[in-house]
């Protein structure tokens, strides 16, 4: 297997975007990739496209758009994994030696049907009459799972929200770019508890690109090629629950068992991780799950001020707190996460979700991420799970 | 098509209830592979666990649980009535199922971990062909 660089990346900014086709989001993507690697369409040997809702066909529709070179296509779709999994198959299109300059894109229009989108027939759908199947009730459970074990408090979870929504204020890229102080998610609507309103990523459009290359040529190009140090895919292993409750731990568990064994390098070497905070009640879990912290400490975690931006609450913050901040408490990395906002600000356009989270990492590894740059970033994760259930987990580095 | 029509059915809302003659006889199902002996709810073809093809042994699952985690959900389904409470249950074969919870007002200081619930099932749809759907629900013991 030969080393993979990413040589190109973009990302539009997430949002609505009612009057265009999903296929115009992901060209425009496909498109600012390419000139930020400085290559053209004809190098590009091979397209992975990812994209939940218009599954067949849609890497094609996107060439039509960007420029039908006859390449190879394939049409991915994986649940929230979804670009992140055609991010993963580009690298390995690379790593074989099958080519050299190869795309992908997640792309996603999801309008604004929201959580409540096709839920079948009203005389024999099963939501709300034998439980809730809808992801906020599923995340929320799944908090209630970690308060059940270690006794989490609802704020803990919203101050995932607090931080995230401080850092999209600085993302130009994010669907949403407002603070929300604890009082104000608190005191949210409530959506499923313990999430109200404000602990739940938005539905919307977007589009994000990468372009990859053999690091042997990848110089050709730029000076600075971004490695890909681990690529791993996991699925949900047998559970005695029987997939009830989606078990959304164990996979991403053992998805970054391996990715720390494959880059060599551990939660103590990241500079910064974007993880899958579709809902506040995910981002702690995944703490635990990512071994930035041990279980069932990652409301300590987030009181510490170690995953904010210059690893430490923003004054204006600390008030509020100061009541879960444990002092004896001292965290093994350093690692900010969700320097974008997170999907909370940033969105979460299904397909695009994947590819934007290494963005996100290339833009700061470049030192290209503005008022959101994590300092001297040299290494970060990517992780993203969709549910049914696919986990993947990037490591890239300098 | 309304003189072809079958005369309307009552019908389990999920696979895994099956209805007595009376709702007092209906009762949870589920499956248990012979070679593993991996308990799922619902029928099963095949084993997830054991990879096996079974043969599977249908099983009663009970009707008594405790409550594993739970949620109330406030941003429900248009025919839904929000807000309502949502739980999984823990039965004592070692399975779990996704289910609503009754007989109290939703409100978070009414639900605790571990809490005991039972059965019960009752109507809750009705498809343009007259056919009634049966959902099974917990409350509180």
């Amino acid at each position: 297997m030969r080393e993979v660089a990413i040589i190109g990346v973009s990302m539009i900014k997430f949002g609505r975007y009612p009057d265009r086709d999903f296929s115009q989001l992901a060209a425009q993507a496909g498109l600012e990739a390419l000139k930020d690697a400085g290559a053209e369409m004809k190098q590009v040997e091979a397209l992975y496209s990812g994209n939940l809702y218009a599954t067949s066909g849609s890497g094609q529709r996107i060439l039509q758009q960007m420029g039908q070179t006859g390449i190879p296509v394939v049409n991915v779709a994986n649940a929230c994994a979804t670009g992140s999994t055609a991010f993963r198959e580009a690298y390995f299109a690379i790593a074989s030696g099958a080519y050299d300059v190869v795309m992908a894109v997640g792309s996603e229009q999801m309008g604004k049907q929201g959580l409540l989108g096709s839920r079948g027939d009203p005389a024999t759908s099963l939501e709300g009459r034998v439980g809730s199947y809808m992801m906020p009730a599923v995340f929320g459970m799944a908090g209630m799972e970690h308060m059940r074990a270690y006794g989490t408090q609802q704020e803990h979870f919203a101050l995932a929200s607090v931080k995230n929504h401080f850092h999209s204020t600085q993302n130009p890229l994010a669907q949403y770019q407002k603070e929300s102080p604890l009082d104000e998610v608190l005191s949210g609507r409530m959506i499923a508890y313990p999430n109200t309103l404000l602990m739940c990523c938005p539905t919307g459009d977007g589009a994000a690109a990468a372009v990859l290359c053999s690091m042997e040529k990848a110089r050709q190009f730029t000076t600075q090629p971004i490695k890909i140090a681990a690529s791993v895919l996991t699925s949900d292993p047998f559970s005695d629950r029987d997939l009830t409750l989606p078990d959304i731990n164990t996979l991403t568990r053992n998805a970054a068992k391996i990715a720390y064994e494959q880059a060599g390098l551990g939660p103590k070497d990241l500079s910064q991780v974007e993880l899958h905070d579709c809902f506040a009640t995910a981002e702690l879990l995944h703490y635990e799950n990512l071994g930035l912290c041990g279980d069932g400490e990652a409301g300590k975690h987030v009181a510490s001020g170690a995953p904010w931006v210059g690893n430490k609450i923003p004054t204006k913050y600390a008030e509020d707190v100061a009541p879960f901040v444990d002092k004896t408490y001292k965290p093994t990395t350093t690692a900010v996460v969700n320097a974008s906002g997170g999907l909370l600000s940033k969105g979460h356009p299904l397909g695009a979700t994947g590819v934007a989270n290494i963005a996100e990492i290339v833009f700061h590894l470049r030192g290209q991420a503005g008022g959101r740059q994590v300092e001297g970033s040299k290494v970060g994760l990517a992780h993203v799970i969709g549910l049914c259930s696919a986990c993947t987990i990037h490591i890239v580095t300098k | 098509m309304a003189e072809n029509a079958a005369a309307p059915e009552v019908r389990p809302l999920v696979p895994h209830l099956t209805l007595g003659a009376t709702r007092d006889q209906d009762y949870l199902s589920g499956s248990k592979c012979t070679k593993c002996k991996a308990v799922y709810v619902g029928p099963r073809m095949f084993c997830g666990r054991c990879s096996g093809a079974g043969p599977f042994e249908a099983i009663r699952l009970s009707d008594t649980g405790e409550v594993y985690v739970w949620s109330i959900i406030h941003q429900a389904t248009p025919y839904v009535k929000a807000p309502y409470a949502v739980a999984i249950v823990d039965l004592p074969e070692g399975v779990a199922v996704n289910t609503n919870i009754e007989g109290i007002e939703p409100d978070p200081k009414n639900l605790k971990f571990g809490m005991k619930v039972k059965m019960f099932t009752e109507k809750v749809s009705e498809d343009r062909e007259g056919n009634s759907y049966i959902a099974y629900k917990f409350r509180p013991v």
